[in-house]
């Protein structure tokens, strides 16, 4: 019998929820367990491997110099490599900060101690090093994640839809947030997470980043039509995508 | 005999990344006895700055995976407390319930992977899947409902979506409750079993006597979601008066902040809410307390899972009373509320300054908010359990070194292992990963 390929987990800036996700499937990771070998997750492991990994799963964004260091390291170590969740794929809330300057930043939070405190620009995987597949979402969507690891096994791409939440939000018949005076981040949002926060009466934040091509007039002939100033959502749109002014 | 024993652990920290500790006995001298956290900070204090108070709780969960819950209770209390928002009953009914699936979901991650493989002697729960297949099982199947009940309450677990500042986005169906209510029932027969089982492990024998710090108020219940702070050395503070608590600091050795009351450390956690609050956890979580040989004041720290086991049941059984609650009063659904940024002003604003203090699974979390008269936030602070657990778990390594110094090197590391997760700092499995020379 062919070996089971090798998976790791890493985390960076982040909060470890997506780990968190993996390991909250339950009795589903004994299954998952059946088909891979988890050689390294140190949220619910101690295990630890030398060798070559087959998967790389990597959570979190890159916001210091060790960190690119380590990164680049899984990457030379990794046949393949993941972005596991919004801080690793777009950068997430992390990149709020780099609406500030980084000196200011340190100074508030850590006082006369910020020195101790080194800090670089957030950054997405991505920005960093190549990533071969994405699973996007504040935190990532299991039925998405078992998609993608499918995906991986079966050595096919995985595409992340391009349409918004919109297009899964009007499937679940959600009663549109506009419709009910408020703002809601669904009309850019690329879709694969069933519209979930909707589902549950909140609106989008747009934790999974922008559609590869927003309709931009579209939406703001929907801004016009309810009365809501474009500056009021950039605000918004840097919740999660501040980052993506650093891609080329 | 000349011996050198250097170890270095290294970890990662819920909030802020790497840590280490470090331990170095020299000829049967410790000459190095440290808890380091080598931060990756994440600054959300500093980025809160210029959003909406309203936004709050939907960032600040994302500081923490696992007790994010947690800090969007705080911060929801916290937002309110600066806005001058008093929840209703049943939101404050239905945040209790939100607070103990939180807990149980928590110390179950804690007690069955991070701790049991331990007990059990092995790396990590995957070796335990064909030695003890039974365990694993209810504890995945425990794990599951525990996600399944914070599913139906609020969306998820990691990261809620309907508790928000003003109330909730949903509210549960009928139906809805009585499913919560069956979970429960299956999880109350998993509580016993984990009682069961952890009566019969042998914990390291070892005690340090320190200040425990968690919230206190006169009612009768058991004080999770508000209340002062108090501490067993019969200290009490208003919550907005927190910072003669933490006391911040710092060593000269270590980057992180640390905190100190009226001793060298304090402690929070389970194990100084069951010193606190003993007294009123449900009866059948104090049968369990008698089960397990717990008692109070209890000083070894090891047992603070034990104390988890302790809440687990507390937890279950004030949930399906919740729950019963809920049902004979019907839920009132006029009060679901989208507040978003508050664009459509149906929640008040004013500038204000506000505090959330809440018993999050690790111990007592404080959120600390300033905001202008259009609701953005100009201030933020954020107190974590972990940092204030930090000094004392340094004292206790110490004090346990010093005991079992001519132990061998496997024994010794194994036992600060042991001893830092006890204390369930986030991310404490990774204490695992570990350097060890013996020169």
């Amino acid at each position: 019998m062919k070996s089971k390929p090798k998976v790791a987990f890493f985390d960076f800036a982040c909060c470890e929820g997506c780990q968190l996700q993996v390991a909250n499937m339950g009795e589903l990771l004994l299954e998952v367990l059946e088909i891979v070998d988890i050689v390294e997750f140190r949220e619910i492991m101690s295990e630890k491997w030398d060798g070559q990994f087959d998967i790389a799963f990597v959570e979190g964004s890159i916001t210091d110099e060790h960190a690119t260091e380590r990164v680049k390291k899984i990457r030379e170590r990794s046949k393949i490599l993941v972005a596991l969740g919004s801080c690793a794929t777009i950068g997430g809330v992390n990149g709020m900060k780099n609406s500030f300057p980084l000196e200011e930043v340190r100074r508030y939070v850590y006082g006369e101690f910020h020195k101790f405190f080194p800090t670089v620009e957030t950054k997405a995987v991505h920005q960093v090093v190549k990533v071969d597949y994405f699973i996007h979402g504040c935190p990532i969507y299991q039925p998405e994640f078992l998609t993608v690891l499918k995906c991986i096994l079966q050595g096919i791409p995985y595409y992340v839809p391009e349409y918004p939440v919109c297009v899964e939000c009007k499937l679940n018949e959600n009663v549109c947030m506009y419709d009910r005076g408020l703002s809601c981040m669904g009309p850019v949002t690329k879709a694969g997470c069933n519209s979930w926060c909707i589902n549950n009466g909140n609106i989008c934040y747009g934790c999974r980043g922008l559609t590869v091509n927003p309709n931009t007039e579209g939406f703001k002939e929907v801004l016009r039509k309810h009365n809501i100033p474009e500056d009021f959502l950039i605000k918004k749109i840097e919740m999660y995508n501040k980052c993506k002014e650093l891609d080329k | 005999m000349s011996k050198y024993v250097s170890i270095n652990v290294n970890y990662l920290t819920r909030v802020e990344g790497h840590g280490n500790i470090k331990v170095e006995i020299k000829d049967g001298k410790v000459e190095i006895c440290r808890l380091e956290i080598v931060e990756s900070p994440r600054f959300f204090e500093a980025f809160l700055r210029g959003r909406s108070i309203y936004e709050a709780p939907h960032i600040t969960s994302r500081i923490c995976g696992i007790c994010s819950c947690g800090h969007t209770l705080a911060s929801i209390q916290a937002a309110e407390n600066a806005l001058g928002i008093n929840p209703t009953e049943q939101t404050t009914l239905l945040r209790k319930l939100l607070l103990h699936y939180e807990l149980l979901d928590s110390h179950i991650l804690h007690i069955y992977f991070l701790v049991a493989p331990d007990l059990f002697k092995v790396a990590s729960f995957v070796p335990l899947i064909k030695t003890h297949p039974n365990i694993v099982r209810y504890a995945l199947k425990m794990k599951r409902l525990c996600n399944e009940l914070c599913d139906i309450l609020v969306g998820r677990h990691v990261h809620p979506i309907s508790a928000v500042v003003g109330g909730f986005t949903k509210l549960p169906t009928i139906s809805e409750l009585e499913d919560m209510y069956r979970k429960l029932i299956e999880l109350r027969k998993y509580t016993e079993i984990t009682v069961e089982l952890f009566s019969k492990f042998n914990f390291p024998e070892f005690e340090r006597d320190t200040e425990y710090v968690a919230l206190v108020n006169d009612e009768d219940e058991y004080p999770l979601l508000y209340g002062d702070i108090g501490s067993t050395d019969g200290y009490r503070v208003d919550k907005h008066e927190y910072k003669n608590v933490t006391n911040e600091f710092i060593v000269s050795y270590s980057t992180a902040k640390r905190t100190k009351w009226h001793r060298e450390s304090y402690a929070v956690g389970a194990l100084a809410r069951f010193n606190l609050n003993h007294k009123k956890l449900h009866s059948k979580a104090s049968e369990a307390a008698v089960t397990l040989n717990l008692k109070p004041k209890c000083i070894n720290p090891y047992l603070n899972t034990l104390a988890q086991v302790v809440e687990c049941v507390h937890c279950t059984e004030d949930a399906i009373k919740i729950i019963e609650l809920l049902m004979q009063r019907g839920i009132n659904y006029d009060e679901v509320i989208v507040p978003d940024i508050n664009e459509k002003n149906i929640l008040p604003v004013r500038a204000g300054e506000g505090v959330g203090v809440v018993e999050v699974p690790r111990g007592l979390l404080i959120h600390h908010y300033e905001c202008d008269e259009k609701g953005i936030v100009i201030n933020a602070n954020c107190v974590i359990p972990t940092n204030q657990n930090l000094h004392n778990i340094e004292l206790d390594m110490l004090k346990l070194l010093s005991e079992i110094i001519n132990q061998s090197t496997d024994d010794i590391t194994f036992s600060l292992e042991m001893l830092v997760r006890a204390y369930d700092p986030c991310i404490s499995c990774s204490v695992h990963k570990l350097e060890f020379k013996v020169k």
